[in-house]
């Protein structure tokens, strides 16, 4: 201790330092933050108006809108969620109800690991596993069903912990009324974790809209209506990678597409982490 | 049905469902391994890196420059992203007034709610002319590094925040109560008091860096390319499967798989390493 009073010799130019550097990197963050949304919405904004958000794209996306783009997003994630909600309720309740044992610390472990796994590498499983092995070739059924296993951690952990949140004596106050263990979860902790259930959804829909990598392979490039879900179909973020990379000129067009996708993703995110602020007790970003 | 019966379905449900869950990592893996088969047995790991260049239809795999394109890169941007993540934390705990560090933190979560192809975008029309102006062609290491900080920023800055709130506040106290200034609580108490943690942050950003695709594919030039500079184009691993995997055959499609392989094993080593430091207790 008594080495740390005595180096505090040069305190005031030392400590004027840190507080500079301090502040200027906080700068420096919020700066950049602000310059990138600000930079998407003042070169995209121009570009949107209903007959954007309606209108097929031409001419390789240049021209036109994204109306077909759009309807391709909302398939591959209806299929995305439709596949990982019931699969990650049902994980959820496991893990909070009986997850102490063995199985419950092999899934969540799997859960981890699955966490950190590349979008790209998903994107690589999918086009193995969905597209060839399961036959689905390039299509919104593949992408959506390669996205479920990409946004199922982010699913389990949310609901988890609304479902392990919940006081006990729910249980016991259900169990006492003659609930058996089907009725205490369904009829008693599923209704009050509720909206912890729907923030994992909103947060796992937002992990889902932003991702890009997982569905050049499974989805696919086709921008025209999808027929089916066997169709292939061009979601919005992979719209916008191939507007600025592959087709000279769609820079202002992909402008227009982020900042639908920008906007979406805010109210999204908006929403989800106020939920999960709200009724879980502790933000979860979706990252 | 009677209600034991019932219970008993419903359990076996859950069961089902949760091993299911786990079971994804598996088929991940198992797919990953089946697929890069050919190129592992026919070629042998060795020859990515002893080969000299990558040019798979000529029968050259080797890896080494883009190996080295996505360490630099990940390197780069760990080394600015780690301080400014910290001292995005310590902004929010020890300098901010409470709404400015709440409006902060909302902008930290905006950013890393902001997709991987909004900072590419971004990156290839702002960032990527403003590096070319100063040395051509913009597209480079430099460009890959400054997107890939502003991405994994936010995972350092948040782990960093939760961290510095779970000191005990009497650490903190009593190194003012010695009569420590702001900055002295700040570096010599809390800052190393929290330290494994900031290592946990560090290393979960690191693994995100390793695996971004999109944002660095579309600012680092996509050149196979041992750098010898900052403004020099790199082609990263992940930038690699983006770019062949359509219409990459036979052996290639399979060494690409092998990259997958590579980049399952790194991120998943250095997410277990974090999971280790922020299972044992701060501080200490």
């Amino acid at each position: 201790m008594a080495n740390l009073l005595a180096a505090q010799g040069g305190r005031p130019l030392r400590d004027g330092l840190a507080d500079l550097a301090t502040w200027l990197g906080v700068t420096l963050v919020a700066g950049s933050a602000l310059w990138v949304v600000a930079d998407v919405i003042w070169h995209g904004v121009g570009a949107v108006n209903w007959g954007f958000v309606t209108t097929a794209p031409q001419d390789a996306g240049r021209a036109g809108g994204i109306s077909t783009i759009l309807v391709a997003t909302f398939l591959v994630l209806l299929v995305c969620m439709t596949a990982a909600l019931p699969l990650g309720l049902g994980a959820a309740m496991y893990l909070s109800e009986y997850g102490r044992g063995p199985m419950g610390r092999w899934v969540r472990r799997s859960l981890d690991v699955l966490a950190g796994v590349p979008s790209i590498v998903f994107g690589l499983f999918g086009a193995v596993f969905f597209v060839q092995v399961l036959g689905l070739g390039f299509s919104i059924l593949a992408g959506g069903l390669t996205l479920a296993c990409m946004v199922l951690p982010i699913l389990i952990r949310t609901t988890e912990m609304a479902f392990s949140g919940l006081p006990q004596e729910y249980r016991a106050g259900a169990a006492a009324l003659g609930f058996g263990p089907s009725g205490i979860l369904l009829r008693v902790l599923l209704p009050a974790a509720a909206p912890g259930l729907v923030a994992g959804l909103i947060l796992g829909v937002g992990r889902a809209l932003a991702e890009t990598a997982v569905l050049i392979f499974t989805s696919g490039y086709v921008d025209r209506m999808p027929d089916s879900l066997l169709d292939s179909g061009r979601v919005l973020s992979l719209h916008i990678f191939d507007l600025s990379m592959n087709v000279p000129g769609g820079d202002h067009n992909a402008y227009g597409a982020a900042v639908v996708l920008l906007l979406i993703l805010l109210v999204i995110n908006g929403i989800g982490g106020w939920l999960s602020r709200r009724w879980i007790g502790r933000g979860i970003v979706a990252s | 049905m009677s209600r034991p019966l019932a219970d008993k379905w419903f359990r076996w449900g859950l069961l089902a469902s949760a091993a299911l869950s786990g079971a994804v990592v598996v088929l991940v893996v198992l797919f990953l391994l089946v697929a890069s088969w050919p190129a592992l047995a026919d070629l042998g790991p060795g020859r990515y890196l002893t080969d000299t260049r990558w040019y798979p239809s000529g029968g050259l795999w080797g890896m080494s420059a883009m190996i080295v394109g996505t360490l630099l890169s990940t390197l780069g941007a760990v080394l600015l992203a780690a301080p400014l993540g910290i001292l995005s934390a310590v902004f929010c705990h020890y300098y901010a007034p409470a709404r400015m560090a709440t409006l902060y933190r909302r902008l930290v979560e905006l950013l890393a709610g902001i997709p991987s192809v909004v900072y590419g975008l971004w990156g290839l029309v702002v960032l990527v002319p403003i590096i070319a102006r100063w040395h051509p062609p913009g597209t480079s290491l430099l460009a890959a590094i400054l997107v890939l900080t502003l991405m994994i920023l936010p995972t350092v800055a948040l782990v960093a925040d939760s961290a510095l709130g779970q000191l005990p506040g009497s650490q903190v106290a009593g190194a003012y109560a010695l009569g420590l200034s702001r900055a002295g609580v700040i570096w010599r108490i809390a800052v190393p008091a929290a330290r494994r943690a900031l290592a946990t942050g560090t290393l979960l950003a690191t693994a995100r860096a390793i695996g971004e695709t999109m944002a660095v594919l579309m600012v680092c030039g996509g050149v196979v390319n041992l750098p010898t500079s900052l403004f020099e184009p790199i082609r990263t691993l992940t930038a690699n499967i983006a770019l062949e995997m359509s219409y990459a055959e036979g052996l290639h499609r399979s060494s690409l798989f092998v990259t997958g392989l590579v980049l399952v094993l790194a991120v998943v080593t250095l997410v277990t390493v974090a999971d280790r430091l922020g299972e044992e207790p701060t501080g200490g």
